[in-house]
């Protein structure tokens, strides 16, 4: 098709074209080839003795339905991954599990989300203690800007962690040998942390969330801003933190998905569409949406 | 023989990656029909007493195992580029273990036409070629409906070929046997006999071959692995 001759067919109506266009993601779910049937996930959603049970969540922006009743548990000190093409409903699904949605007004959810058989969304559920048993990285490293001792401190201080400020240095200690930063960090801990590198950062980032010693660690899109070595170091640091942590990462990398995860779920346009071990999932995956994505081709 | 790989193998968001991939696929049918045509050749040299045949047939094997090369380069190269998964990446694992499979059977080829050489110079046709001409009909159907099923991604008809190795398998107990009556009748017959012997266990072997190519079509087509399962078992999984 000639690209010009279409621009001057369609330049009266440009509405209409938008219209036209298709969507490539919506196609793929509508194919006769790839049904997905709402709240049906295939592979293995459920496991025993989980840390999370999330039984039909759904999440409305308004009238807008962005997450359609999905059931999942979530595996105690294990990495899983949520992988799918943007606007999937990945990052609001990962917002619920520690009630990050609160602070966005028109946004409801439905369903049970169960922390240790305990449902957080529960009307007495204190929110601030929720948050400190499950930590989260964002997408941009985000220090705040004092020192790395005090960004790293900063939590432990407002939860009363620390009497003494020997116990206080203990942890700040700890928690950057655990996030991988110690080596870097040791001689300039009263630096201002925002000097580091976007790598060195995403590790202060980590460090910050697990100096409260949470059980949970959300990660959305943690190396999306890193080159790779950073991200080789961050996807280290994941690999030595699931021994004792349970952790959730979002990512549009299907490689790293590969890399880090212990198991893997493809979300489209709000379902839940599969869910099992990694090496399952890369090798041979059981819905056609689901090989479609990890495959690099829609439809 | 229509290949079905594009359809599936295509359509991928980058064109280049859809090229790669079904020349990877094209390149490996080439090198199938060329081990096909080296094991026709060799057999008919063996039969016709056909020296100039059989010296064709050792000398092209040396394009067959240049094939063989750069098929795994183009493999390793996908892998390092594009980083397959799922059926694409199950297409270059298959292509890389079927590749051996095929250059294996060129060498057989290649041994068939070394004894086909020895026997025309000794002239007179020793007894067993009907032998011979039985099981090399039979190998050939299966290496071609092995090839077949990989370019139609025929699942069921790679479970067929690998039906036909435990026949093919039979089929070389009992030529063996026919072969040392022969040798037991008549001590002379020995030295010849035996060079049949060896033919026969050619074929047998390219029989094997085919069978694991059938079995790597369908780890390929359903990403279940059928190696070392009997056949029932691997019915089941083809069709669950």
């Amino acid at each position: 098709m000639n690209a010009n001759e279409n621009i001057v067919s369609e330049a009266g109506r440009p509405e209409e074209k938008v219209m036209a266009m298709k969507d490539p993601i919506e196609d793929a779910a509508n194919a006769q080839s790839a049904p997905i049937q709402e709240g049906k996930t295939v592979g293995k959603p459920y496991v025993d003795d989980p840390k999370y049970k999330l039984r039909n969540v759904e999440v409305f922006y308004g009238e807008d339905r962005a997450i359609k009743d999905v059931s999942l548990d979530i595996a105690r000190n294990q990495v899983i991954s949520f992988i799918g093409p943007s606007g999937c409903g990945k990052s609001t699904f990962l917002r619920c599990l520690n009630r990050m949605n609160d602070s966005i007004d028109i946004c409801r959810v439905k369903g049970d989300i169960l922390l240790d058989d305990e449902n957080i969304y529960h009307s007495k559920k204190d929110v601030v203690e929720l948050r400190a048993r499950v930590g989260m990285v964002f997408q941009k490293p985000n220090p705040f800007p004092k020192s790395i001792y005090d960004n790293v401190a900063y939590g432990p201080r407002i939860h009363g962690l620390a009497n003494r400020k020997s116990d206080l240095d203990d942890i700040v200690e700890e928690s950057l040998r655990k996030a991988g930063l110690w080596n870097e960090a040791k001689d300039r801990l009263h630096s201002i942390a925002t000097g580091m590198s976007g790598g060195q950062q995403q590790r202060l980032c980590i460090a910050r969330a697990i100096a409260v010693s949470p059980e949970v660690v959300l990660m959305d899109e943690p190396c999306s801003a890193l080159d790779p070595i950073a991200t080789a170091r961050i996807e280290e640091l994941i690999s030595e933190l699931s021994e004792s942590y349970t952790i959730i990462i979002v990512t549009h990398s299907m490689q790293q998905a590969a890399r880090v995860s212990n198991r893997t779920a493809y979300f489209h346009m709000g379902h839940l569409v599969e869910v099992n071990e990694t090496n399952k999932v890369f090798t041979a995956p059981e819905h056609k949406l689901t090989e479609s994505y990890i495959t690099g081709r829609f439809g | 023989m229509k290949n079905d790989n594009d359809g599936v193998y295509g359509d991928h968001i980058s064109h280049e990656y859809n090229d790669d991939l079904a020349a990877l696929s094209a390149d490996f049918l080439k090198m199938g029909y060329m081990v096909e045509e080296q094991l026709t050749n060799a057999v008919t040299a063996l039969i016709e007493s056909d020296g100039q045949l059989a010296d064709e047939v050792r000398t092209r094997d040396k394009t067959v195992d240049k094939l063989e090369l750069e098929l795994d380069e183009e493999a390793t190269r996908i892998i390092a580029r594009r980083q397959p998964a799922a059926k694409d990446l199950r297409l270059v694992i298959a292509v890389i273990k079927m590749v051996a499979d095929l250059e294996r059977v060129g060498d057989e080829a290649k041994k068939i036409a070394k004894f086909a050489m020895t026997l025309s110079e000794e002239g007179q046709a020793p007894s067993g070629y009907v032998e011979v001409r039985h099981i090399s009909s039979h190998v050939l159907v299966m290496l071609h409906d092995a090839l077949d099923a990989f370019a139609r991604l025929d699942s069921e008809q790679a479970l067929r070929v690998m039906k036909e190795d435990k026949i093919v398998d039979e089929e070389y107990k009992a030529a063996t046997r026919t072969l040392l009556t022969f040798m037991m009748e008549d001590a002379r017959n020995i030295s010849r006999c035996m060079s049949v012997m060896w033919v026969l266990r050619a074929l047998e072997r390219v029989g094997d071959h085919a069978c694991n190519v059938a079995e790597h079509v369908i780890f390929m087509v359903e990403g279940e692995d059928v190696r070392h399962t009997s056949v029932e078992k691997a019915e089941k999984l083809v069709a669950s």
